[in-house]
């Protein structure tokens, strides 16, 4: 197994994550707004989506050396699984279910004089004799086999699940709701990973790769660079917000100068700057870098690193404001008044008040980092060209939206994907704010 | 009597099948002034509301009849009703603060409504814009027309208001609260106005309030109101004299007396806090580097005695100083100069640390018990938390008794402990900043105007609360108000703050009986006192 930069922020991730919750378990006022995130059944497809978004990412997070590899590949555990699809490659453009090229090519057949048109794939649909006849009948009943097996997954989860808890944390109807979701997500996965044994479902790009491999792929960048950007963003939003907005002063007005500087420097050539010196020590540490991979994952991680370090601004900017605010409340000058010692008033008293803040523009944020990436992939500056990300996929098919007629798969399956993430982490950010406001509680 | 100007049947307004009126009927006759008292939460704002169908869309509304005149309220169209609101029936809000467009001079602010109801040339609507602010009484009229809101005075943007409000020149005018937001003095001025421009013009008022003393004096006819119904409905004197229904009797008697005098003075005791040439001034920076160019002088050179176990009231109106007095004695803000002696230390000569300590001994009761407590905190940790201060490793099972038992003393029950300050009324509330007070066994307690967020049968509670406590634990209080009339229930001496400075000082005795101070008197004459 090998540990990627990227993977060991994701584990430490994790773990922090399990260890809060584990430590907040017991508590009153955090098991009560969870009992109700689980009532309501908007968040909880929404979290069944992430989380089923999240174990694919986790999956890809788990690199190894095969051990029959001639070359000096890493691969995860996600490719490992979809190795049928990783090494089905085309020599071109295909579209979704096709068994033929989407260009005319001369065709040379022995004992034939050569012609002009659409030769088969070397893959997909290779298993049909004669595609016009055979190909709506065949999807059909492979995509039934695969909805079958869904089923029959689903079923299995259902029964352990009433065998093992006979008494739940969530109430009847989230459950209903969760299972229904899965449902959908199981028996929809079971059916394209049939499909994709046979065809490639999304096509495939320039090159000749799956789309839909790639949209997988894509999955953990995306998580990367949105949970990992805010990760070094969050700290010092929050630090530096609360100190400058309670403490005014000089404080504030060095802060304040930090950041109005840090600001009008153009974020792009800080970015770049940034990812040619990485290019550069890479270059200059060959030994370091052996694979491709490692080399992509450097640069991802100063991807993210240099996101966090240029975004962190306008959160920051928001929290002083409020902070200035909450600061003059009558509550805090009640804690003042008892003696709190100060860094307790901004723990207990300033934090909680503005963490509603915090968590809207994350989740904002999150959206917008995953689409500042695929900016930034414009420019060159973005992920390595080797990453699989969304980005890099909206890039390449960019050039292909002029063609006639449209190669529109590599465009339309990488939205539909990061749209799936983005707005479940939106849905599911809204109700948890919602239910962490105690003003809202109704009961 | 003449025709009504306005009948109102079996008036009906809900939220989600939760009804906030509860069917409620009455007129409103040409020329008179009509009182519809009551305590908040009571519905008498959605009741004006929706008499000129204003109420909130998502609440549904129901009625016999609405008649105005001869309008049928409920079956005009809404595109008609437009030209009622504003030209028939004007309204005045409580805070003219928000009620005003920060960024509209008032001239533009007034021409607007008399332009939407009169088509009148852009000289003409001047010339009765300025007479309009002449008829409300804003001075120097024709520069006075180019300001903003931001400069003018509370009292004046109320008067700007009022201006608006008859711009139209309505038959009927409903004040709500119209002086709950303003001092006394100002609260008199506007209301003698309201009086004067009614007997001018002849037009209908609808007076809403929740101060009875102060309608005595306005009102024709009065109605009070409980939880969604008028439960009880007379003539002015009738109803003050003779009340038939039980909670205006509870009304009546939750009312603070200014004439009410402690049963016995309490002996000399030694002090607790003294205070010599106390300062509080507030710096105005100017220009590139902030230099200090002159300051506010909130508080200055204020001196008093409070002796153990009893009340001193500082009594102002706003922008006096008293709360800057107040929490410059607490250090939570920077006091300029003074000396503060309290129980005999000098609270300069503490470094730091000491002072922190010291702490507990003063607290504080705020206003508004709203903005006064985290709103993420359960109850038991908002109590808890000076106690875990002072004592750092206390046990949690003693922490929450010792929170039970004062929670019992202010006379809430073990059940709040665990839920959050939004679930508790205004009055319940303010008791919990009290136990949370009481937590850290001060011996000086600011109370920083408690009442005045509250209604009058609450702060009778409170009152009644804060003396009980008094006299079982012994506490001193600093009382903070503007309202003379609570003063002569809880204080044993008052002070009278004008300006940053104490101009009379002395027994409640000698303050509101022999006032000396022309400002004193002024403030005396100003409180609406019950007419029976």
């Amino acid at each position: 197994m090998i540990i990627l930069w990227t993977d060991a922020l994701i584990y430490i991730l994790i773990a922090i994550v399990t260890l809060l919750f584990f430590s907040l378990r017991g508590k009153q006022h955090f098991v009560r707004p969870w009992k109700k995130i689980s009532h309501n059944r908007t968040a909880m497809v929404a979290l069944v989506f992430l989380v089923f978004f999240l174990v694919i990412g986790l999956l890809d997070s788990i690199h190894f050396r095969p051990t029959n590899s001639q070359n000096n590949d890493i691969i995860s555990v996600l490719d490992y699984w979809v190795n049928p699809i990783r090494l089905k490659q085309e020599k071109s453009y295909s579209a979704p279910f096709s068994a033929n090229l989407y260009s005319k090519e001369l065709i040379m057949n022995s004992g034939q004089a050569p012609y002009w048109g659409y030769p088969r794939l070397e893959y997909g649909g290779r298993h049909l004799s004669d595609v016009q006849a055979q190909k709506a009948g065949d999807i059909l009943a492979k995509a039934t086999l695969g909805f079958l097996k869904g089923i029959a997954v689903i079923f299995i989860l259902f029964y352990a699940y009433h065998l093992l808890w006979q008494r739940t944390f969530f109430s009847n109807k989230a459950v209903n709701t969760i299972f229904a979701t899965l449902f959908f997500l199981v028996s929809s996965s079971y059916m394209l990973l049939e499909l994709t044994t046979y065809y490639h479902v999304m096509g495939t790009d320039k090159v000749g790769e799956d789309v839909f491999y790639q949209t997988i792929k894509s999955i953990r960048t995306g998580l990367v660079i949105g949970s990992l950007t805010t990760l070094i963003m969050l700290p010092l939003a929050i630090v530096f917000g609360i100190l400058a907005g309670f403490f005014r002063g000089w404080v504030d007005d060095i802060i304040q100068y930090i950041y109005t500087t840090l600001n009008s420097i153009p974020g792009v050539l800080l970015i770049a700057a940034s990812i040619l010196m990485v290019q550069v020590y890479m270059a200059n540490h060959q030994e370091q870098f052996t694979s491709l991979v490692a080399r992509a994952d450097m640069r991802l991680l100063f991807l993210c690193l240099i996101l966090g370090v240029t975004s962190w601004t306008g959160l920051c900017r928001m929290l002083r404001a409020e902070t200035l605010k909450i600061r003059e409340m009558e509550y805090v000058q009640a804690a003042q008044a008892l003696g709190v010692p100060r860094r307790v008033i901004l723990y207990r008293h300033i934090l909680p008040n503005v963490i509603h803040i915090v968590l809207i523009s994350v989740v904002l944020d999150f959206s917008s980092l995953v689409l500042a990436e695929a900016v930034l992939s414009y420019v060159n500056i973005g992920v390595d060209p080797t990453t699989y990300s969304w980005g890099n996929m909206i890039n390449g098919a960019r050039l292909e939206m002029a063609r006639e007629p449209v190669v529109w798969w590599s465009l339309a399956a990488s939205f539909l994907f990061m749209f799936t993430l983005v707005l479940a982490a939106n849905l599911f950010a809204d109700s948890v704010r919602d239910a962490f406001d105690p003003r809202r509680v109704q009961s | 009597m003449n025709m009504p100007l306005l009948t109102v049947e079996n008036l009906q307004l809900s939220f989600a099948d939760e009804p906030v009126i509860k069917g409620i009927s009455f007129n409103i006759y040409k020329g008179e002034t009509f009182a519809l008292v009551g305590e908040s939460g009571s519905g008498k704002s959605l009741a004006a509301l929706s008499v000129i169908r204003l109420h909130p869309a998502q609440a549904t509304l129901q009625a016999d009849s609405i008649q105005f005149a001869e309008i049928d309220i409920l079956r005009t169209p809404e595109a008609e009703l437009c030209t009622v609101r504003g030209q028939r029936v004007a309204m005045i809000f409580q805070d003219p603060m928000s009620s005003l467009n920060p960024v509209m001079s008032i001239g533009q602010q007034i021409a607007e409504t008399i332009q939407l109801h009169f088509s009148l040339t852009k000289r003409l609507c001047t010339a009765k814009v300025l007479q309009l602010l002449e008829q409300v009484g804003i001075p120097d009229a024709s520069r006075r027309i180019n300001e903003y809101p931001h400069q003018l005075s509370g009292g004046q943007r109320q008067r700007v208001m009022i201006a608006i409000a008859l711009a139209g020149e309505p038959d009927l005018l409903i004040a709500d609260e119209p002086t709950t937001a303003l001092d006394v003095t100002i609260q008199a001025q506007i209301l003698k106005l309201l009086k004067n421009i009614q007997q001018e013009n002849g037009m209908a008022l609808w007076l809403i309030s929740h101060d009875l003393a102060l309608v005595s004096n306005m009102a024709d006819r009065v109605a009070v109101m409980q939880s969604g119904r008028i439960v009880e409905a007379a003539d002015n004197n009738q109803i003050f004299s003779h009340a038939q229904h039980q909670y205006t009797q509870t009304l009546l008697d939750a009312l603070p007396d200014i004439n009410y005098s402690a049963e016995h003075e309490k002996l000399p005791t030694p002090a607790i806090l003294k205070l010599t040439g106390f300062k509080v001034y507030y710096p105005i920076r100017k220009g590139l580097f902030k230099r200090v160019v002159d300051h506010v002088k909130a508080v200055d050179d204020v001196s008093f005695t409070l002796q153990v176990g009893k009340t001193l009231a500082l009594v102002g109106e706003s922008g006096c100083g008293k709360t800057s007095l107040g929490k410059g004695l607490l250090n939570l803000i920077p006091s300029t100069a003074g000396q503060v002696e309290f129980a005999g230390v000098d609270l300069a000569s503490l470094s730091q640390e000491e002072l922190r300590a010291q702490r507990s001994a003063m607290q504080i009761v705020f206003q508004d018990p709203f903005a006064a407590m985290n709103p993420r905190m359960l109850i038991l940790d908002i109590i808890a938390e000076g106690i875990r201060t002072l004592q750092p490793d206390i046990d949690t099972q003693e922490c929450i008794t010792t929170v039970s038992a004062l929670l019992k003393q202010v006379g809430l029950d073990e059940t709040a402990l665990y839920r959050y300050p939004h679930e508790f009324s205004g009055g319940q509330k303010q008791r919990i900043c009290i136990a949370r007070a009481l937590a850290v066994k001060p011996r000086l307690i600011v109370c920083d105007e408690p009442t005045s967020a509250l209604d009058v049968s609450v702060q009778k509670q409170i009152i009644e609360l804060l003396k009980h406590l008094q006299k079982t634990e012994n506490i001193s209080y600093l009382f903070i108000t503007h309202d003379l009339a609570v003063v002569a229930e809880i204080a044993d001496e008052i002070a009278v703050m004008y300006q940053g400075k104490i101009v009379e000082y002395g027994t409640v005795d000698q303050v509101l009986r022999h006032a000396k101070h022309p400002y004193t008197q002024k403030l005396l004459s100003a409180v609406p006192v019950l007419m029976q």
